[in-house]
């Protein structure tokens, strides 16, 4: 049989293209340009190759940065994830009630990143804050400005409070899915509250969950705004996370280059963990279903 | 095992309203014998499933009792009833093994290990999943997952019903009667009560022993195959079991006469003067088309062949007829009347079967 190719075609997908060009491509590469040259300003560029690159591999500050995202990443998706299918199992199933739930359960996503890092800043302060206050009348010495340990607490609670109810609502659609029979038969079986988790609802939730740990890991990777006005990255650069070190070193030391290059390597960094990530529970899922 | 008593049972999802439309399930009154294999007929929404769920305990009727062994039940859990069932989607455990899956329900009754594998390995043979036994229950085709539900229903021996809510729905035709016949055999060897829900007329009459016909959450009839196709106590019932369903034509009745329009048609019993909406019914198979000048007059509209039989479709004074004609006899153009054998008419007022009273053979010839 005779194909007949018409390479007009194309001209359809042409709009789209500009559109991409000019919103990402064209802005990407001149990200890309920058971070293989040095400037001094006054728009004049040298070519330095690879030096940024390298300089930001061996940079300590760098690691550091990558480590303390890395451990806060793990942290919250520890936390939220199965906090956040704990609050979808006791939220009521239907009525009423089951709607209050889910505009409650909603609110904290529809607040702007910045006015949330300003409620905790306000919330934790110790002299007129209800958190901060509550804390050193009890005695407790808590000061996320001046302690590490209190503003890794305190971001960490500030992301739990805003972004677990994400992971509730996914998981709540996630058991709302699994049809009667199936919690009928277990009764029939005399399964028990556990079993039914275990064997009917976790698995049943897998596809929601597992979207729920990407969303959570890559925006959790990519968190720059609350703990920025929490604490601006401190103290000293406690809560510095990838995000707040690489504006740091765009905007407040105007280093385009390594800035440029910090941007490629972390953009990399998350699309290549994300792929990984989602390989794995691809292959995982199609290993199962065939074994 | 045990006989399963409903008390004035009703059932109504919206019970506040008070309506008595709002029932789906209308007051029932029944005794399944212990043993016995029922069917539970009637067309989709009718009220199946919800009598089902009582009897298991997932639902708790609004109104009367259930009683096992003269024991009330009504509040007890499913667990406590000890009952099996089996739904019309399937069920399992992703997570399991098919071996694991069969194994559940009896390891949650803290069974002993030996005794398990033996009895998995027993219901496996049973319904043809030996081969799969150590595959996982996940990504299996729909047949097999649910003659893992079917399977899991049946691994337990101590049960005091086993309940199936139209489990072959899903399930491939020619695997249909396979599995089918399973059951059956099943029930003679281990003698559980077994209740089968259906709208699959085939399926209830060879299946069940006795079938009990429901429709709009009332019941309507309970009775063996025969007792439903010869004597239907409803219009509906006439109607719904056989294919094509029973004849119905409007008639008024005096004595053991049936006047249908200009025609008289005598009857076996007496029926005394009933007033109320009154039809004869019939069923093809016991009509007879013939070109005897005493048989009522027939305009034929069609002919169907459905291999066993033909039937033809006709006209009777307004009214439709379907009259079975057996393959090999032929059908002229000059049979244009036909004849009802007296003994196989029902006479039924506002759509319930009259009961007439024999009339003795001497007395009861002339019209």
């Amino acid at each position: 049989m005779e194909k007949t190719v018409n390479q007009r075609a194309w001209l359809l997908v042409i709009p789209v293209l500009i559109l991409v060009a000019f919103s990402s491509i064209i802005p990407m590469m001149t990200v890309v340009n920058y971070s293989f040259q040095d400037s001094f300003g006054g728009n004049e560029f040298f070519w330095v190759g690879l030096e940024w690159y390298r300089e930001l591999l061996h940079s300590e500050r760098l690691w550091d940065a990558f480590g303390r995202q890395l451990l806060f990443s793990f942290i919250i998706l520890l936390i939220e994830i199965p906090l956040g299918i704990l609050v979808a199992l006791s939220m009521p199933k239907k009525g009423f009630a089951a709607s209050i739930c889910l505009v409650l359960m909603s609110l904290p996503l529809l607040i702007p990143y910045n006015v949330v890092g300003t409620i905790w800043q306000v919330f934790g302060r110790a002299d007129i804050g209800l958190l901060g206050r509550a804390l050193s009348d009890l005695g407790i010495s808590y000061n996320y400005s001046q302690n590490a340990f209190d503003a890794w607490a305190t971001v960490i609670m500030m992301d739990v409070w805003h972004w677990t109810s994400l992971v509730a609502l996914l998981s709540y659609a996630g058991l709302r899915s699994i049809p009667s029979a199936y919690y009928q038969a277990a009764k029939i079986d005399q399964a028990g509250r556990w079993s039914v988790f275990r064997h009917i609802e976790l698995p049943k939730m897998r596809g929601v969950l597992m979207i729920a740990i990407l969303l959570r890991f890559m925006d959790s990777f990519m968190i720059y705004t609350e703990p920025f006005v929490l604490t601006g990255g401190g103290p000293g650069n406690a809560t510095t996370f990838l995000s707040i070190d690489l504006v740091k070193m765009a905007l407040g030391q105007f280093d385009l280059g390594p800035a440029a290059a910090f941007s490629l390597m972390y953009f990399l960094v998350i699309l290549l963990i994300s792929y990984v990530f989602y390989t794995v529970m691809i292959t995982a899922d199609k290993n199962e279903a065939n074994r | 095992m045990a006989a399963i008593t409903l008390q004035n049972l009703a059932h109504s999802y919206n019970p506040d309203s008070g309506a008595d439309a709002d029932y789906a399930l209308k007051e029932v009154n029944h005794v399944w014998e212990d043993g016995k294999a029922y069917a539970l007929l009637g067309p989709s929404g009718c009220g199946k499933t919800t009598l089902l769920n009582i009897i298991s305990g997932l639902l708790t009727p609004t109104r009367g009792q259930v009683l096992f062994d003269g024991q009330d039940v009504t509040e007890a859990s499913t667990a406590d009833r000890n009952i099996a069932q089996v739904f019309q989607f399937p069920v399992v455990y992703d997570t399991m093994t098919v071996g694991e899956n069969l194994a559940f329900p009896l390891r949650n009754r803290g069974m002993d290990k030996a005794l398990i594998s033996e009895r998995v390995q027993r219901i496996a043979e049973m319904t043809g999943l030996e081969a799969d036994l150590h595959k996982r229950a996940r990504g299996l085709t729909t047949d097999l997952k649910q003659k893992i539900s079917l399977g899991r229903g049946m691994v337990r021996e101590d049960v005091n019903a086993i309940l199936f809510d139209e489990p072959l729905t899903v399930i491939d035709p020619h695997l249909k009667w396979e599995l089918r016949t399973q059951l059956k055999s099943l029930h003679q060897e281990f003698g559980h009560t077994m209740i089968y829900v259906t709208h699959d007329q085939t399926e209830a009459l060879t299946f069940a022993e006795k079938v009990v016909v429901m429709k709009d959450g009332l019941v309507l009839q309970i009775g063996t195959p025969q007792e439903l196709f010869e004597r239907p106590a409803h219009a509906f019932v006439g109607y719904f079991i056989g294919s094509p369903g029973m004849n119905f034509l409007p008639v008024t009745v005096e004595g053991n006469s049936a006047r249908l329009k200009d025609a008289a048609v005598t009857l076996t019993d007496d029926y005394g003067t009933p007033d109320g909406d009154l039809r004869l019914g019939i069923r093809p198979e016991f009509v007879r088309l013939t070109r005897q000048a005493d048989g009522l007059p027939v305009t034929i509209n069609h002919v169907q062949d459905a291999g066993r039989h033909k039937f033809v479709n006709a006209t009777l004074f307004d009214s439709e007829i379907n009259i079975a004609v057996d393959e090999g006899s032929q059908i002229g153009p000059d049979m244009t009347r036909v004849i009802l054998d007296p003994e196989k008419i029902s006479i039924f007022r506002d759509d319930w079967r009259l009961d007439g009273r024999p009339v003795d053979q001497v007395g009861g010839g002339a019209s």
